[in-house]
């Protein structure tokens, strides 16, 4: 079953249309990259699967977005739907407390007060965000004293802690060092058994790496969406093969 | 030639320009130091028990009551306009639409109530707290006086604190499924907290400072603000004096021109250690937050 079923989304900001009858599923199990130039809407479209949009004024939707066949906007409360569905920024946000409140904090605010759920959860998704092993003797300390790829991992692992279905990451290397890119790349490997992954990139190889499935976005329209295979080696068309060749973008 | 002679003139303007910053410097430090310095010197000597007596009386002029009263006029104050100009901070720089006519009527009040001369405040809370509302010269009409002073103060500082959070934490946080109140109390409240308490920080040394809208307001009676069955119950409806208006009173007089120098090193004293102890509590709070 699809976590994600999006069919003929119209995005407004103002009178400016930022997405245009996009359509696209998203399976579990599957990492998909949304790839485009600056502008295309890809992470508009990242922003509507768990109504960040909500806090941009002027922002009307038209269409249909389902969470494994719940309506995301009607038929979900917002708080529950972004509990679902975790969201990674592409700069590292940690909040500025500790480690372990920054983990603590999305568990208790949906009602988990037992000190000894949130000890529990704590390790599990530092674990789960191969991070642990690097804060484990630091957990009280400020968040903001980690590195800036440590930091984003904590991210990672805050979104983890309220047992998500899917995470949406908006370009989540883009702020990172090459190791640190890495070592991202690698979690999202591990963590796409349990997850379904939506990633939103600016670095090809990125998306040739990790994803399962890419597609292409280009002035609010979807242009082509199909195995990440097909879309770098045997695009459709010709604006995809444009793009993923660097013949601009 | 042209070249070495140009070279010269920008090293000379260089030893100049810092010589200049330096000596502003300096002296800025220097009118410190000589203010500071020449109250203790002849405020010092005067330092005796008698002027820490519980009972005022004109001959041991002691400053106990006033420095009670103090304390008291800056809680209460406190107490009164921090709820309110927080509230207001935060509902201006988190709730209310950025932009918004009301928003940018309720900030020019403020700036217009912040810039109005204590005299004034004075007048208007003679005018309604003390005669209007039947106070008469008590220490409620002087706490609410300041309040209106303070108000501003607090929520412009608050304010710009709030809007200086980033607003990944706010991403951060509602991405989580946080509510509102949860983000505001949790998140931003507490990353906001040094530039709040700098704000408060500003609204005591203006309530400790305040002369003219406190002898208006709470009148000059050099009396401990506590009730016939004595402390800790306080009677509000009790005139009192503050530090600063003590001074006044000492000074104006001619009588007791020393024990004013006594006083004045004792408020510098108190003043000296709120902020200090304001200062450690926002490093311990930027601590814990940064």
């Amino acid at each position: 079953m699809n976590v994600f079923d999006i069919a003929a989304l119209n995005l407004w900001y103002g009178n400016f249309q930022a997405l245009k009858e996009v359509s696209l599923a998203a399976a579990d199990a599957e990492i998909t990259a949304l790839i485009g130039p600056s502008g295309c809407g890809k992470s508009t479209l990242l922003k509507t699967l768990n109504r960040m949009n909500d806090l941009i004024p002027g922002c009307r939707i038209s269409g249909d977005a389902r969470l494994r066949g719940q309506d995301i906007y009607t038929e979900l409360p917002v708080n529950e739907l972004r509990r679902r569905v975790g969201m990674v920024f592409q700069k590292p946000n940690p909040f500025p407390m500790s480690v372990y409140d920054n983990i603590a904090f999305g568990p208790r605010a949906h009602g988990i007060k037992s000190r000894l759920a949130l000890d529990e959860t704590v390790e599990k998704t530092l674990r789960a965000a191969a991070i642990w092993d690097e804060v484990k003797d630091r957990l009280r300390k400020s968040a903001l004293g980690l590195s800036g790829g440590q930091q984003q991992r904590l991210c990672i692992a805050r979104a983890l802690a309220v047992t998500p279905e899917a995470l949406l990451l908006d370009e989540p290397t883009s702020a990172l060092d090459p190791i640190s890119t890495g070592k991202i790349e690698e979690l999202l490997l591990t963590l796409k058994k349990d997850y379904c992954i939506i990633i939103v990139t600016h670095n090809m190889q990125q998306a040739t790496r990790i994803s399962d499935k890419t597609a292409f976005f280009l002035l609010g329209e979807m242009i082509e969406y199909d195995h990440t295979k097909k879309i770098f080696s045997l695009p459709r068309d010709k604006r995809t093969e444009d793009y993923v060749t660097g013949r601009f973008g | 030639m042209k070249i070495s002679f140009q070279k010269n003139n920008r090293k000379f303007s260089e030893i100049f320009l810092g010589a200049l910053t330096w000596g502003a410097a300096l002296l800025m430090c220097a009118v410190l130091i000589y203010i500071v310095g020449f109250i203790v010197w002849r405020g010092a000597p005067y330092l005796k028990p008698s002027l820490f007596s519980p009972v005022y009386n004109s001959v041991n002029v002691s400053l106990l009551p006033a420095l009670v009263s103090t304390v008291y006029m800056t809680v209460f104050a406190l107490a009164l306009a921090l709820p309110f100009g927080l509230g207001a901070a935060v509902y201006l720089a988190e709730y209310a639409r950025r932009g918004r006519k009301v928003v940018r009527m309720i900030r020019l009040a403020t700036e217009t109530l912040a810039g109005i001369p204590s005299i004034i405040h004075g007048l208007f809370g003679m005018l309604f707290f003390v005669t209007y509302l039947g106070w008469g010269f008590s220490l409620l009409a002087g706490v609410f006086t300041l309040t209106v002073m303070i108000l501003p103060l607090i929520m412009r500082a608050s304010e710009e604190a709030l809007l200086a959070t980033p607003d990944s934490y706010r991403e951060g946080a509602f991405a989580l499924g946080a509510g509102k109140l949860r983000v505001v109390f949790r998140i931003v409240l507490p990353a906001a907290a040094p530039g709040v308490l700098a704000g408060v920080i500003l609204a005591v040394g203006r309530i400790v400072g305040e002369t003219a809208a406190l002898i208006y307001t709470a009148g000059t009676v050099a009396q401990m603000p506590f009730a016939e069955t004595g402390p800790p119950l306080v009677d509000v409806f009790s005139s009192v004096r503050t530090l600063s208006v003590h001074m006044y009173a000492l000074t104006r007089e001619g009588l007791h021109t020393n024990e004013g120098f006594a006083t004045a090193a004792t408020l510098l004293i108190v003043v000296i250690a709120v902020n200090a102890a304001a200062a450690r509590l926002a490093g311990r709070v930027g601590r814990n937050g940064a």
